[in-house]
């Protein structure tokens, strides 16, 4: 039997990247919110720079839920089952992925949120890929803005505007949409080589500019600066300069006395009444059975755990499960092609060593509606990445580029002159919704605790294909301009589990075609709110992050200011 | 080269290729739901950090004999400096072998008693007994799938073993492979740090080794891998 907890105006599910940005508008507007997170707290001593451990055996002192229940994948509905990969790196701690994530803070840019009428107003409807069922968004970025905004001071983003009010400064990124004002912090500085990169790419005609980043360039909020030390991708930080929201918006919640997070909490069910309104959600903590009730249920659990949990909440009032009488949940699913990158090879030694995968230059001429579309066969693009940060162990798993065998004394010999000579790019580009990408539940394969786990049936189509070839050719040209002797196209491969995971839970006006409401609240159950990237229906050219992290705030704010009408039914 | 399309985000090369098949994994989950407990404390135990001339943990000594004349071959101490050897690549992987990494014990098993039957068959010797060019011989065979015996194919044995060779050669010290730096100094890498200056991030201005260790820095808990 479950044991009943006492009752909260707001249940949490995930205190992760996205839920912990809206414990604390929710916080501070006095209404008592708890944060259901099946995770332990991590902190400084936990972040040690070991590459074995973070990056390669998949942090073993987390939770590690997400390694126990890594989704499924098959290309489509009749092709075999992909080989289920062992690791799906998304974190579960208070913080969540933020904990280690690159940090990489964009903004979408005005094209993403108008992806169907901008791209017929300018080159027709017949533009819009086959299949695709991608939708306008219900606002555009301008509706956003002061979210993002919000969520940039209060997480603590550096970075260099380049365009305030309307205003083009050529030192940040010139396609980006007018913001209000700057960022709180100066950008992360670049390194040796990414200011060789830079120079490269001006001297193409190209627009470079140092990318946004949850990091502090400088201190910031009771936090120092960044100190560059090379282990941030897939580590967390032992100086607490990454902005996760472990330390920034968690404990600001934390800190109005009505934020209560409840660890090693593993959400298993949002439960409904007759009405099928949510009254709270059922977990288990060492092997004990809970209810937290509550009037109002954000589900924000990542995107493969957000569709799953709402799959698995089946009711008299949901019987294909929990905001699914539409048969909406699991469709509009994406991810980021993060594939089809170039490897490069230069003659001298970059020293790229030390660093931050967020500490780089990025080119965003090729990505979005940034460059004109009449000449080519696909819409969108995507952005071009160049970091720091080298690990030892990544470093001598370098590709040979076919210059020496893998193994022996020949390869010693490479590596030994160019384990420092190479670099990976990161080119993240445009992925649309398609018709017969979806997620659902696995039929066979079960998590540790007997529940299904999530199924991706997807696959890049044509418009993602061409656009990956487009931007290899760019990065070659890039690369060739800095002096690269050699560079080897990696390939796209397929839609496997991603961390750049998108619908399943879209939002817009229309409830045929979309799970929540433009404020982020599902059509059916109004008083359940869906956050992260699950209710995007559009991923522009760039990591999702900071996006979900203003909706998210948004949602919550929304709940605040309509609490009568919502939370108090 | 494998084809790293499908990495994990941001372009890092997949750690473990595992490739659990579905089967096997509907076996797994049947089992871990059978136990019944809730996983939320797997942290493998800590492993000190031992001095040289421990034995082998899990591997027998007619298998760990086999594995170092392996990664002696896969990356051998020549003119370029100390190879895996001295790195104590195999140590590494013996430890792993009894923890984190224990669900590829079986596939060394059977993958070092194969090498050792196909090195007889083909070349006339155990493994331990060819001759340097032979025993590279037989690794290349292994390489491109030509060596029979294995289970399933030779090579998928062979990428085994030289992921976890690397790992012990190039990993953190602290973990009992890359013995004296000897891997980070072969490819200059110049040593964990936790603070990085500017001026170290020039480029053609790599620091100086500081040869340390993650756990060297007291402000780290040890363990967790
Ligand atoms: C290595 C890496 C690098 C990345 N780099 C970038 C980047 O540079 N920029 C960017 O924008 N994005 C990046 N991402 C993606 C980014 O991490 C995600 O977009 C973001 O963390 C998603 O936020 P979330 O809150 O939805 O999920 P998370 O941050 O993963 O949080 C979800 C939380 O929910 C908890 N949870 C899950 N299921 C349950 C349950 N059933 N019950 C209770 N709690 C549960 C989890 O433990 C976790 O704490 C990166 C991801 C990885 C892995």
């Amino acid at each position: 039997m479950a044991q009943t907890l006492p009752p909260a105006d707001v249940a949490i599910v995930g205190v992760g990247a996205v839920g912990g940005v809206a414990a604390l508008p929710l916080a501070r507007a006095g209404l008592v919110v708890v944060g259901l997170e099946a995770g332990p707290w991590l902190g400084p001593r936990d972040f040690a720079p070991d590459e074995l451990r973070n990056n390669v055996r998949g942090w073993p002192q987390s939770a590690q839920k997400a390694n126990r229940e890594v989704p499924t994948h098959r290309p489509n509905a009749s092709a075999p089952y992909s080989p289920r990969r062992a690791i799906h790196p998304m974190m579960n701690a208070v913080g969540g992925t933020s904990l280690h994530y690159w940090g990489q803070s964009w903004r979408l840019n005005p094209w993403d949120f108008r992806v169907v009428s901008e791209t017929t107003r300018r080159y027709g409807a017949s533009r819009i890929p086959p299949g695709s069922t991608v939708e306008d968004w219900p606002f555009g970025l301008d509706e956003l803005e002061p979210y993002y905004d919000n969520v940039e001071r209060e997480v603590g983003i550096s970075g260099q505007a380049g365009n305030i009010d309307g205003t083009i400064d050529p030192r940040g990124n010139i396609f980006e949409g007018p913001r209000s004002r700057s960022y709180p912090m100066p950008p992360l500085r670049g390194s040796g080589f990414t200011e060789h990169m830079a120079d490269a790419a001006r001297g193409l005609g190209w627009h470079p500019f140092p990318g946004p980043a949850a990091i502090t360039s400088e201190a910031y909020d009771g936090r120092p600066g960044c100190v560059f030390h090379g282990f941030c991708s897939r580590g967390g930080c032992h100086v607490d300069a990454k902005s996760s929201t472990a330390v920034s918006t968690i404990p600001k919640a934390q800190e109005t006395g009505d934020f209560n997070i409840l660890t090693h909490a593993h959400v298993t069910r949002i439960e409904v009444d007759d009405d099928g309104r949510a009254t709270g959600v059922t977990f288990i903590r060492d092997g004990q059975e809970y209810f937290q009730p509550a009037r109002a249920v954000l589900l924000a659990s990542y995107t493969y755990e957000n569709v799953r949990t709402l799959l698995l909440s089946t009711s008299d009032a949901y019987p294909r499960g929990l905001a699914n009488n539409h048969g909406q949940v699991g469709r509009h699913y994406f991810s980021h092609a993060t594939g089809a990158g170039v490897t490069a090879l230069f003659p001298f030694e970059l020293n790229n060593w030390y660093g931050a995968a967020a500490q780089g230059v990025a080119v965003d001429d090729w990505a979005d509606d940034n460059f004109d579309h009449a000449g080519v066969d696909f819409i969108g693009g995507g952005n071009l990445w160049i970091y720091t940060e080298r690990r030892p162990i990544a470093a001598a798993r370098m590709d040979t580029f076919g210059r020496a065998p893998r193994w022996g004394s020949e390869w010693k010999a490479f590596i030994r002159e160019n384990a420092d000579r190479w670099t990976n790019t990161y080119i993240q580009k445009t992925t649309l919704p398609y018709e017969d990408n979806y997620l659902d539940l696995d039929p066979e394969v079960t998590d540790p605790l007997g529940f299904p786990v999530c199924r991706i049936t997807a696959d890049f189509k044509d418009n993602e294909r061409r656009i990956a070839a487009f931007m290899q050719e760019r990065m070659v040209e890039w690369f060739t301009a800095a002096g690269a002797i050699d560079t080897i196209r990696l390939g796209l491969g397929t839609m496997g589990p991603s961390t750049h995971a998108y619908g399943g839970t879209r939002m817009g006006d229309d409830p045929d075609t979309n799970v929540v409401d433009r404020w982020g609240f599902s059509h059916e159950a109004g008083n359940l709110g869906v956050l992260g990237a699950s209710v995007m229906g559009t991923s522009g050219a760039r990591n999702p992050t900071l996006t979900a992290q203003a909706l998210a705030w948004r949602t919550a704010e929304h709940l605040v200011r309509n609490w009568r009408t919502i939370g108090e039914v | 080269m494998a084809n790293r399309s499908d990495d994990p985000p941001n372009g890092e090369p997949q750690p473990e290729k595992t490739g659990i098949s579905r089967r096997e994994l509907l076996k797994r989950a049947g089992m871990a739901g059978a136990a019944g407990a809730l996983p939320l404390s797997a942290a493998a135990p800590a492993v000190p950090s031992e001095p040289a001339q421990e034995p082998f943990e899990a591997l027998t000594a007619a298998e760990s004999d086999t594995l170092e004349a392996i990664v002696a071959r896969l990356i051998p101490s020549d003119r370029n400096g100390p190879g895996a050897m001295e790195a104590r690549a195999a140590h590494y992987i013996d430890r792993a072998l009894a923890g984190p990494l224990a669900s590829s014990r079986n596939a060394y098993a059977s993958g070092l008693a194969a090498v050792d039957r196909y090195a007889e068959e083909s070349r006339g010797a155990p493994f331990i007994e060819l001759g340097p060019e032979a025993q590279d011989a037989v690794l290349g065979d292994m390489e491109f799938d030509r060596a029979t015996g294995f289970n399933p194919d030779s090579s998928t044995f062979f990428e085994l073993v030289r992921t976890h060779t690397i790992e012990g050669t190039f990993c953190d010290p602290y973990y009992g492979g890359n013995a004296n730096f000897v891997g980070w100094d072969l490819i200059g890498y110049p040593g964990v740090r936790t603070v990085v200056t500017a001026d170290e991030q020039r480029m053609e201005r790599t620091p100086p080794s500081n040869r340390r260790s993650a756990y060297d820095y007291p402000m780290f808990t040890k363990g967790g891998a």
